[in-house]
């Protein structure tokens, strides 16, 4: 579709006016930062230390620990992919139809609309880190920055794949369908609760072709560089990736990630831009 | 800076192109046909009005030549500018309100408005002076700073007119820029339409269900099952439908309904009587009295207004139909987060 656009410069404006408008949004619900701050919290604190009694620490290493940075990946993921929701919210009350009218490309609406979500959600990630001295993990500066820099190519990968899911379904009825049967497994299957060593081979095969497992686990791996995780802990609360022997590095992770997020943006572009 | 073209558009030679030029535009929706052929054109600084029932195809022909929806066949130039090889150049040149409000009721008044001037190119200086302008226009400069969810529905309509005059188009879209508004906003509506035609000069194609607010418009195209059934002038659109329309209630519509159709008279059952269309409706009443043969319960003579023009060419009452659109209204309002 050919949408004849005079200045690079104004779709770059309407970029950040729709991410501004996202951040608008996000600044006047302070209710939905803490309702969305809830869940991960509930499986932090209850699920994190029911389960670190049970399992036991190893050389001082617990699981709450290791679940640590799967939450805030969880956190990450589900906000990216809730702030994807408001094109189902636009197109239901009419505003999508006041961008999809306006002489600019839909990919910049894609754009502003994925870097927005993106923000929101990297925000909340960052909220979370809040938490990490009464779980016992170390912060340090250069951990943070490394943390928030994933989260950002983290959500904007996961809200390019919302919006694609929303751009494709009419009602909000349809996206909680989606929801409970697209981002819940995969935020189960993707290594965010347990190692991925040592499952039953199903369970490996699963977690493998989960695309959201290669971006958890690069965050999984800076938090455990910055920690003391003894080898032993380190062997029973694995961070790695094992695909076919090989064990993964971060960059192959986000390698995946980034074609996931390249894969989904295009489709996102193309379900906005249909004609009916 | 061509959100701000000087209007009306000219084509090589000077010559005015039309504001909108539509030959046999049809869309389909698998096998119904929501719109069914339509030819028509608008001149720059007209205001054209679609008046037609629910389901007649307005807000289809609306969403085609807003570039929203591809015809399935025929041709749209919207400011001289194909709706199908050219949508950029068609966005750019008009401005929509859209039968549901298309707000975001989370953000104020000015950055709804913000939005949409950004959206539209316009600079800082620009956007400035615009949005002030805008929001005198339809008065509500006091309520810039407030959230669009603490707005009533006729404010939020008046914004949506506001919103869309901000990058000056050449054509302005309204589709039921009234409906569900009670009487006093709605004359406010209209005082900002006929405001802004005046001021910015600014062609206007709008839907309704209302006759007395199609008569504000040059001409009409009177639409039903998505086909253009009358196109002319208030005037003579009423003059088409003969002299005098008779107005009957009788004891049993549909008998007396046959006798005069027998008769050889254009009649129409709306909902509570008949109407018959003659010349010299006076001469005529006790012929017709004599033709239902008793049982005439009451008898009105009166100069064709557009519900009689409506009827004439649908053989339906056009209030019959205001009811469901106003419910179908109050849900689409009703839906403000
Ligand atoms: N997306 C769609 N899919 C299928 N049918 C549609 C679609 N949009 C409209 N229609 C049908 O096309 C016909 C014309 O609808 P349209 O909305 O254009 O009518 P309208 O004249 O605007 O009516 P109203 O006065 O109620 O707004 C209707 O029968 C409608 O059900
Ligand atoms: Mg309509």
């Amino acid at each position: 579709m050919r949408v004849a656009s005079p200045k690079f410069s104004n779709e770059l404006r309407t970029m950040a006016m729709v991410w501004q408008r996202e951040l608008i949004r996000f600044g006047r619900n302070r209710l939905r930062i803490f309702t969305s701050l809830s869940q991960p919290l509930l499986f932090l604190f209850v699920l994190g230390y029911g389960m670190s009694s049970l399992v036991g620490a190893t050389a001082g290493f617990d699981f709450k620990k290791f679940l640590f940075p799967g939450i805030v990946a969880m956190t990450v993921v589900s906000t990216a992919i809730f702030s994807a929701i408001s094109i189902v919210w636009d197109r239901e009350f009419g505003f999508l139809r006041e961008m999809l009218v306006a002489p600019v490309r839909r990919s910049s609406l894609v754009v502003g609309k994925t870097l927005g979500g993106a923000t929101v959600a990297a925000l909340q990630g960052t909220i979370m880190l809040v938490f990490a001295p009464l779980i016992g993990v170390r912060l340090t500066v250069p951990l943070v920055l490394q943390v928030v820099a994933l989260e950002l190519v983290m959500s904007i990968a996961i809200t390019a794949f919302g919006v694609f899911v929303a751009s494709r379904i009419a009602r909000i009825e349809g996206f909680q369908v989606v929801m409970q049967l697209v981002l819940f497994p995969m935020l189960f299957l993707s290594g965010a609760l347990f190692p991925l060593e040592g499952l039953p081979g199903w369970l490996t095969v699963l977690t493998r072709v989960n695309p959201l497992t290669y971006a958890v686990a690069p965050l999984r791996q800076v938090v455990f560089a910055a920690q003391h995780v003894p080898p032993i802990a380190a062997a029973r609360f694995s961070s790695q990736v094992t695909v076919f022997g090989h064990v993964l590095s971060i960059w192959s992770e986000l390698g995946v990630v980034v074609v996931f997020f390249m894969v989904f943006f295009l489709l996102a572009v193309q379900g906005l831009s249909k004609r009916q | 800076m061509s959100a701000v073209n000087p209007r009306p558009v000219e084509r090589g030679g000077g010559a005015l192109v039309p504001s909108i030029e539509v030959e046999g535009l049809e869309k389909h929706f698998g096998s119904l046909v929501a719109v069914g052929g339509l030819t028509f054109s608008v001149q720059p600084g007209e205001v054209f009005a679609f008046l037609g029932p629910n389901g007649a195809g307005k807000s289809t022909s609306i969403n085609i030549l807003c570039t929203l929806a591809m015809p399935t066949s025929g041709k749209a130039r919207v400011a001289g500018f194909d709706v199908v090889t050219h949508p950029g150049d068609v966005r750019r040149h008009i401005g929509l309100v859209f039968q549901e409000e298309t707000l975001d009721d989370q953000l104020t008044a000015e950055e709804n408005l913000r939005f949409h001037a950004v959206l539209y190119g316009l600079d800082k200086v620009q956007r400035k002076e615009r949005i002030a302008r805008v929001l005198e226009l339809v008065q509500l400069t006091e309520r810039s700073a407030d959230l669009v969810s603490t707005f009533s529905g006729g404010m939020a309509r008046r914004l949506e007119i506001a919103r869309a005059m901000l990058h000056t188009p050449a054509v302005l879209f309204l589709d039921e820029p009234t409906i569900g508004l009670d009487p006093q906003t709605r004359s406010l509506v209209w005082d900002d339409v006929d405001t802004l035609r005046r001021e910015e000069g600014v062609t206007i194609f709008l839907t309704t269900h209302y006759m007395e607010e199609a008569e504000i418009a040059n001409r009409i195209a009177i639409i039903d099952h998505g086909l253009i059934v009358a196109l002319d002038t208030p005037e003579r659109l009423k003059a088409s439908v003969g002299a005098d329309t008779v107005d009957l209630q009788t004891n049993d519509n549909p008998a007396a309904l046959s006798a005069i159709r027998a008769a050889g008279f254009h009649a129409e059952q709306g909902a509570d009587k008949l109407t018959v269309f003659t010349e010299n409706g006076e001469s005529q009443v006790a012929h017709l009295v004599e033709i239902v043969g008793g049982g005439v319960t009451s008898v009105h003579v009166h100069r064709p207004n557009l519900d009689d023009v409506f009827l004439h060419f649908t053989g339906r009452e056009i209030r019959e139909q205001a009811g469901e659109a106003h419910s179908g209204m109050v849900r689409a309002w009703g839906h403000r987060r």
